[in-house]
């Protein structure tokens, strides 16, 4: 019925001016000045200067920020790209899937057909990456993304196929040890929204909390009234809240467990790690939640912000990479990611056979005095 | 039948069931929009939902005006005079909008006598704009040139984002039923809203334009010729279901204390929904219709899964419909008897 709902205004959109706004909000965003991650001397004269990096993500709806984020970080690392090589500009084509399966495979397929893409960056989230990944495969198109980290994605056998960022497993394996032993749990709730990326980190911790786990719920993206999970939260005895999801329901689920009366520990992960869960929990409701991300804090004068934008500027920089290192075509994109050793912003990235980042340090997050303490994680694996 | 098996135990049925009734009611008031207008116009009015929304809006940016965006933590005593001019912001803005809506995409198509299927194209176009303007308000805002003065009601940290109430309303148990502590937040949202409900019930049923209402719910033609002036009786209920939408803005805002411009969806359907379920175009049927849904959608969380939720509620609804078609209470705004 919501689907039904969904789809029917979609359609009517397009005759509608909705549409029309929400093409002119995905213009401009990001810039500013940062770090130095660039890799040029401003020699570069590859066969893809004046061409394009395509990004497919969510830019409206409602993980619309987080792809913002996203190309935040893209167009800085692309600024300061094209402010050293004058002669050799790369431009980024907006892609918007507002992160839903079902938009995405119409999208890659206008990727994949537009010659003057030579490289993704994306698909933000893990459906739309399950969704699209044959496509982009056949096409032959390299990809990394900044964001997926659902473990099957990289398991397809899609050699194009990259993300900067640790997958669910590392970081679910870390997030139960965390809370079996510096979070001091001996029963654990676990809550996911159901998406892909959701149940894949949650799967993970279930499985590595073995007889710690009290039980398990479900809630829905969109659901607001979380009335009935803290009711079997608090049935079930637990003293510890592991929440797959992003951080507006994290927010709302940790705001409506304390007002219930849970005091247990309250643990998320990367996706709920951004100063936005302390806003939507309240300063009192989040003391005290851990959330964890496969990612170190940003350097203090990044240019870009939020969730996903360490990890997109250093995607954005090893396609660049490619460039200066005479890449032509996209076999060679592929091969010099595949080979590709460097240090980002986010952390050391090197790629596995299978796509997935050789070293992922997974951090937890700490809420202390009413915010996010972004600048002081405990590494916990 | 025993309830403690099914849910786990008495308390915990109690608390479901009350969790259940909260956000019901706020279905109940939003609701009310749906209906009212369908009564009137037959016509589903998808922007209701936007309504809402903006009504959500203004409760937290009164907060953020009287009190800044330092996070704060407030009992309900010490919010309430700044409920009290979030609620009259809220009710204003959400009938501005719908008062907006009712002008722009239903008066002129209406007085060209459109197909329905073309208004209702028309309200699902404005809701995505309305919803889309609400996400973009630090581009207008910055058309204008005041995004810095207005940076705290505009971008929070990106204008798409979660927007939040700066102050968190905590709630204090008052009584036990059975194991279960009824908190003032809770009870003062039930009770709100009922008397939103009684006061509109006895408004349409009592008064000279609950009169016009109905009349032009039951035969717009005659009532045309009976001297009721039928563009104003219109105008009259989209405004009154802006005030409703405004109310529920507001309790919502108690209970949640976050929105965004999308969050008027999710709600909207389930509103509508309470609507259907409970008769559309009944007043008293929103407010059952708004008030099962509520129940029935947490009991359905907890016998069979959170994420059976919807999928209990619905088959409830798809039940009802077979047995009765007409919702409910079934009967329809005209032939309420004064």
């Amino acid at each position: 019925m919501i689907r039904f709902t969904k789809s029917a205004r979609v359609l009517a959109a397009v005759a509608a001016t909705g549409l029309m706004l929400s093409a002119c909000g995905s213009s401009d965003s990001g810039g500013g000045s940062g770090s130095d991650g660039g890799s040029s001397d401003g020699s570069a004269s590859s066969a893809l200067c004046g061409k394009n990096l395509a990004f497919m993500g969510a830019l409206t709806g409602d993980a619309g920020a987080l792809g913002q984020n996203m190309v935040g970080g893209i167009e800085l690392a692309l600024q300061q790209y094209n402010d050293k090589n004058p002669d050799c500009q790369v431009n980024l084509k907006k892609f918007d899937s507002q992160g839903s399966p079902d938009t995405a495979p119409g999208l890659a397929t206008q990727i994949v057909n537009d010659d003057s893409i030579f490289g993704l960056i994306g698909p933000g989230f893990s459906g739309e990456s399950l969704a699209t990944g044959k496509t982009f495969f056949e096409a032959g198109l390299p990809s990394i993304s900044p964001s997926a980290t659902n473990v099957t994605i990289t398991q397809q056998g899609w050699t194009t196929w990259h993300r900067v960022i640790g997958n669910d497993d590392a970081q679910g394996k870390a997030d139960a040890a965390y809370l079996t032993g510096d979070g001091g749990a001996t029963k654990v709730f676990v809550i996911d929204d159901g998406q892909d990326y959701s149940k894949g980190l949650a799967g993970t911790v279930k499985d590595a909390l073995g007889d710690a786990l009290a039980d398990s719920d479900q809630i829905s993206v969109g659901q607001t009234d979380m009335s009935a999970a803290v009711t079997k939260v608090k049935a079930s005895g637990a003293d510890a809240v592991f929440y797959g999801g992003y951080y507006t329901e994290a927010g709302l689920l940790a705001k409506a467990l304390r007002q219930g009366g849970f005091t247990g520990l309250f643990m998320s992960g990367d996706g709920s790690e951004d100063p936005n869960f302390v806003k939507v929990a309240g300063a009192d409701a989040a003391e005290g939640a851990v959330l964890s991300a496969p990612a170190g804090p940003p350097p203090a004068d990044f240019g870009a912000s939020g969730l996903y934008a360490t990890q997109s500027y250093d995607a954005t920089n090893i396609f660049l990479a490619a460039l200066d290192d005479g890449a032509s075509t996209p076999e060679e994109i592929n091969t010099f990611i595949g080979s590709y050793t460097g240090d980002g912003v986010s952390g050391p990235i090197a790629f596995d056979e299978n796509g997935d980042i050789k070293e992922s340090k997974i951090y937890a997050y700490f809420v202390k005095d009413g915010k996010l303490d972004v600048d002081n994680p405990q590494a916990i694996s | 039948m025993d309830l403690g098996a099914l849910f786990g135990s008495f308390d915990s049925f109690l608390s479901f069931t009350i969790g259940g009734l909260v956000f019901g009611a706020i279905y109940a008031l939003i609701a009310l929009g749906y209906t009212m207008v369908y009564g009137v116009l037959q016509l589903i009015n998808f922007a209701h939902s936007e309504v809402f929304m903006y009504g959500t809006f203004a409760v937290a940016w009164v907060f953020v005006f009287l009190h800044g965006t330092g996070s704060a933590t407030w009992d309900l005593k010490q919010a309430a005079p700044t409920l009290l001019v979030a609620l009259v912001a809220a009710m204003a803005m959400s009938a501005a909008i719908a008062l907006l809506l009712e002008r722009v995409a239903y008066r002129p198509l209406i007085k060209k006598n459109a197909p329905k299927l073309i208004i209702l194209i028309s309200a699902i176009g404005a809701s995505f704009a309305l919803s889309e303007a609400m996400g973009l308000r630090d581009r207008f805002a910055g058309w204008f040139g005041v995004d810095n003065k207005l940076a705290n009601y505009v971008t929070p940290a990106k204008a798409r984002d979660v927007y939040t109430n700066p102050v968190t309303i905590e709630p204090h148990g008052l009584f036990d039923i059975g194991g279960y502590t009824v908190t003032d937040v809770d009870l003062t949202i039930i009770v709100a809203a009922l008397a939103m409900m009684i006061v509109l019930d006895q408004l349409v049923r009592r008064t000279r334009f609950g009169r016009g209402i109905r009349s032009v719910a039951q035969d717009p033609e005659s009532a045309a010729l009976m001297g009721v002036n039928a563009t104003r009786v219109v105008q009259i209920t989209f405004l009154i279901g802006g005030l409703a939408a405004g109310v529920a803005a507001t309790l919502y805002m108690m209970k949640i204390g976050a929105t965004k411009q999308s969050a008027g969806f999710l709600l909207g359907v389930k509103a509508f929904t309470a609507a259907v379920m409970g008769g559309i175009g009944n007043l008293r049927g929103a407010l059952l219709g708004g008030l099962t849904l509520g129940v029935m959608e947490n009991w359905g969380a907890a016998v069979f899964g959170n994420e059976w939720r919807d999928v209990v509620s619905f088959v409830l609804l798809v039940l009802i419909l077979l047995v009765r078609p007409s919702g409910i209470l079934g009967e329809s705004l005209g032939k309420a008897r004064a």
